[in-house]
């Protein structure tokens, strides 16, 4: 999500004479993240292991420890080209084609010395905090990585919101957990007593930045959307939704994002891509499930070349739904988190993800919804076709399906995704054109450009 | 029959053969056109074209006969002689210039060291292969049904072969002296041979060359109406001049298919073959609602509206396991033609189950079987079993099987593929009615010149309402 890949050096290179200081911003805080990461020995400070949905990364902050996220890892590995290399090492130690290529990736990249991002050996982990978010997958993870670094773990176990709401037992048995197994964890850690004033401050923070990403994701309601809200939108949550949730530099960094964004939609202009300013918006889309990281920047292309642009994802809200309304609060700090922890994407059920998607294709005036189902990831693909019936027959509006793989090159064949990409948008042409013609050639074109938000449920791209 | 006849193309680029498809302004089908496809796939595209153009011009002929209350009494008789005549006159065509790139060939270094005996055995392959295609048991096989799968590739290559061998080849391994013929004498074998056709062909192959109407209709006319009065020659060469007088203006020509962004078309002049798969499939069977398409590398499940319109498809993913291509390798690890396999599992009386369509392990799997002892037709029920199973999976993802129900692309020919189909059609879904075009291979072409014809005007891009 923020690394010194090509894509990104690509995106701030059109960004164009230093304006886009966000994406700066975003680069010296992920190196100086790894610069302590690979100092953390010889400074004392710990090193905790866990995952990005339902992190704590504000209490890891209270207790002075340095997160790594093995995901992040697992897909920067992807944009640098060497997750093959490492999948394959995973495998012919033992694990099968089927296990999630994020896990064998990652398992991969610590036999072949744990070299993250930046070209720095990352530390090996004081402690693995397993947060348990709508996952099954992870708790086989860290068993593994425990076998490898023989460390201890701690879980803290979300349950997964199968009523389709969060119940106070749900949150008590949360808070119970975070204040009987993860905070004395941390304490016995690193020998400091829980500071729950620490906590606060952190979480004040995160509320700032929360509400200007926020306004960063809803600007794709604009026509055209100044940002595609899930290639560029995997770079503005990656902060978020890593180790920076709860400082100063993310408030900054967010604070500084909105403002670039707010530029944007002012001179009424689209998304940067990586190949620069993107041409006219002709299709607006919600896109559910993550991105190919293998093949990012083509993939991206597919969609640009074509004038879509993705106006919402669930992708995007892997690490926290903040659009419904969420924010960290202060004042309840242990039940926030446990709030934060239930609410994330893959812990909400089906139903929830169904309604969700369906309120984005309302929003955002999109013409629909395109599905990236993901080899690796059950949690994800499971189910995935319901949700496509349901959003048609709710919407009216063209779904579609395409096949790749997080982070397993093998599985993302550029000319069958092309195919199905360009079969999609043309099949969207069609339904347009049919929609012009049984209104007579009135009234089915979208509005003209500019910077008016598309509030109207009733506006273009509705049934 | 005067002026200019305005018509709308659909050339369909696939992995495995190239179809074109030219309708008239009132949307008939007017002609169409298929060959192999190669390396040069513009060159393919162009020659699809050409031979929807020379079916066009038959077309026409048609017309113009039927209007002449004199040569409408034999229109039909006169009509498929001379397009038997046609046909050969193209052939010949094409093996002079085979001939001639073949003897080229045999000049080349690397076969200096038997440069003699070789050109000497073309010459007499090619001296037979040109009686041959004087004779008149080319025409009964020019006049065939089937002519339109059998490419110059395939005609002239199994004659090819077949003469190679009969002298060349069979010295070897062979002991005796009285034995071995030529072959011997020269050093030439079936490999040299084969070696100098292969190249050859793919020279003849991506090189323009004139298989026109316009420029082989003469000839043909004037073989037809050989020995006929004068008087009667005349009138149907004032027929054929009309046709060859008129021109044909392609209005717009749309492309599709797998190679399609290979094609020299303007973008806007490019679709998707899912939809035009499914309008073509809607426009030879008004009501379907769901239609299958199995081409050589995907496989598609495809539901349109009652206009055509697309309205939900899957298809196979990076994976080509039971597509047509699959069928091709078994019928090469069977040495047999992919035309020969559906009628071949049809005689099948105990089918083999097979669970993997896998196109890189095909040959194994099919060594696996006919080392267990399980015949041939069996297994090769059990392969389409299998091919159509996956296609079902595929169609029940795109939203199961509606009511009429259409199955498209070059498997569609296959009774063994359609069987399987039926069954598995019945028994998942109950009664369904399935219809099969008889002209099933060119539905994504027809469903492209239906594009082709929908014109500009609707189909302006929203970005350029945006820009507007």
């Amino acid at each position: 999500m923020s690394d010194s890949s090509d894509t990104e050096k690509a995106v701030a290179a059109h960004a164009g004479s230093g304006k886009d200081d966000s994406m700066e911003k975003q680069k010296a805080m992920t190196a100086d993240h790894f610069r302590a990461l690979t100092r953390a020995r010889e400074e004392g400070k710990k090193v905790v292991y866990t995952f990005v949905p339902g992190n704590l990364t504000e209490l890891m902050h209270a207790f002075d420890v340095l997160p790594v996220y093995p995901e992040i890892n697992a897909l920067q590995s992807a944009m640098r080209q060497r997750s093959a290399q490492f999948i394959g090492e995973a495998e012919r130690s033992g694990h099968s084609e089927d296990v999630c290529t994020y896990v064998k990736c990652d398992l991969g990249m610590i036999k072949n010395g744990n070299i993250g991002p930046t070209g720095e050996k990352l530390p090996p982990p004081d402690l693995l905090l397993l947060s348990y978010t709508g996952c099954f997958t992870f708790m086989k993870w860290f068993e593994l990585l425990r076998q490898e670094y023989d460390c201890p773990v701690v879980m803290l176990h979300t349950p997964y919101q199968s009523e389709g709401r969060v119940t106070d037992n749900m949150r008590q048995y949360m808070v119970d957990q975070l204040r009987n197994e993860v905070i004395p964890a941390f304490e016995r850690l690193t020998g400091k007593t829980y500071d729950e004033d620490r906590l606060r401050e952190c979480l004040r923070k995160s509320a700032r930045a929360e509400d200007d990403m926020v306004a960063v994701l809803e600007s794709a309601k604009h026509r055209p959307s100044p940002i595609d809200a899930y290639f560029g939108g995997v770079y503005y949550i990656g902060p978020m939704f890593t180790a920076f949730r709860g400082t100063d530099a993310a408030v900054d960094y967010y604070s500084t994002l909105r403002r670039e964004i707010d530029a944007r939609v002012a001179q009424g202009l689209g998304p940067i891509t990586p190949e620069g300013e993107m041409g006219p918006e002709r299709y607006r889309l919600v896109v559910e499930g993550p991105p190919n990281w293998t093949s990012f920047r083509e993939f991206w292309r597919m969609f640009a070349e074509e004038g879509a642009v993705v106006v919402a994802s669930s992708y995007t809200k892997v690490g926290g739904v903040y659009d419904l309304g969420f924010r960290h609060d202060p004042e309840h700090p242990l039940e926030t988190l446990a709030d934060y922890c239930l609410g994330c994407y893959t812990n909400r059920s089906l139903p929830q993800r169904i309604d969700l998607l369906e309120q984005y294709m309302n929003d955002y005036s999109a013409d629909g919804l395109l599905i990236n189902s993901v080899k690796s990831c059950n949690s994800f693909s499971a189910g995935q076709l319901l949700i496509l019936r349901q959003i048609e027959a709710r919407t009216g509006l063209a779904g579609g399906f395409i096949e790749t793989d997080l982070v397993d090159p093998r599985y993302f064949s550029a000319a069958n995704v092309k195919n199905r990409i360009e079969s999609y948008l043309q099949m969207i042409d069609q339904k347009r054109q049919q929609r012009r013609q049984s209104l007579g050639g009135s009234g089915g074109s979208p509005p003209p450009p500019g910077s008016t938000p598309l509030f109207s449920p009733g506006a273009e791209g509705q049934p | 029959m005067s002026g200019t006849l305005k018509v709308h193309v659909g050339v369909d680029l696939g992995s495995t053969t190239t179809k074109a498809v030219v309708l008239d302004t009132s949307g008939e089908i007017l002609g169409r056109g298929i060959t192999n496809s190669r390396s040069n796939y513009a060159l393919a595209s162009e020659i699809a074209r050409e031979e929807a153009r020379v079916s066009a011009r038959f077309a026409l002929l048609d017309r113009a006969l039927a209007a002449d209350d004199l040569l409408a009494t034999d229109a039909d008789r006169f009509r498929n002689r001379l397009l038997t005549l046609f046909r050969q006159r193209q052939h010949v065509t094409q093996l002079g210039r085979l001939r001639e790139v073949s003897l080229a060939e045999a000049h080349a270094d690397r076969v200096k060291h038997i440069r003699d005996g070789l050109l000497g055995r073309l010459r007499d392959i090619f001296d037979a292969l040109e009686r041959d295609a004087n004779a008149p048991s080319i025409e009964t096989m020019l006049a065939s049904e089937k002519r339109s799968s059998d490419f110059f590739r395939d005609r002239a290559g199994s004659a090819f072969s077949r003469l190679a061998e009969a002298s060349g080849a069979s010295c070897s391994g062979a002991g005796g002296s009285s034995v071995c013929g030529e072959g011997k004498r020269t050093h030439v074998t079936f490999d040299d041979l084969m070696g100098i056709f292969d190249k050859a062909i793919i020279q003849v192959e991506n090189t323009p060359i004139d298989l026109t109407f316009e420029g082989n209709i003469r000839d043909a006319l004037d073989a037809c109406t050989h020995g006929l009065p004068e008087a009667l020659r005349e009138r149907f060469r004032r027929a054929v001049d009309t046709v060859v007088g008129r021109s044909i203006e392609e209005v717009r020509t749309v492309g599709t298919g797998y190679g399609r962004q290979t094609l020299p078309f303007d973008r806007r002049d490019v679709r998707s073959e899912i939809l035009c798969h499914g309008l073509g499939a809607h426009r030879q069977f008004p009501t379907t609602r769901t239609v299958l398409d199995i081409g050589g590398q995907d496989t598609k499940a495809i539901q349109v509206d009652g206009s055509g319109i697309v309205t939900s498809f899957q298809m196979n993913d990076r994976c080509a396991a039971g597509c047509g291509r699959y069928l091709g390798y078994i019928a090469d690890e069977m040495s047999l033609g992919v035309h020969e396999l559906g009628p071949l599992a049809m005689k099948s009386t105990r089918r083999v189950k097979i669970s993997s369509t896998c196109t890189v392990f095909a040959g194994a799997e099919l060594r696996d079987r006919l080392s267990l002892g399980d015949r041939r037709e069996d297994i090769l029920a059990g392969l389409h079993r299998a091919i159509i199973l996956r296609a079902m999976a595929l169609l029940a993802r795109s939203g199961g099987i509606e009511e009429t129900f259409t199955f498209t692309g070059g498997v569609a020919n296959n009774a063994a593929a359609v069987k399987a189909l039926r069954q598995l059609v019945q028994e998942n879904y109950g009664e369904r009615t399935l219809n099969i075009s008889p002209g099933s291979i060119y539905t994504g072409a027809l469903g492209a010149a239906l594009f082709a014809q929908r014109g500009e005007d609707d189909e302006a891009r929203p970005g350029q309402e945006v820009a507007a």
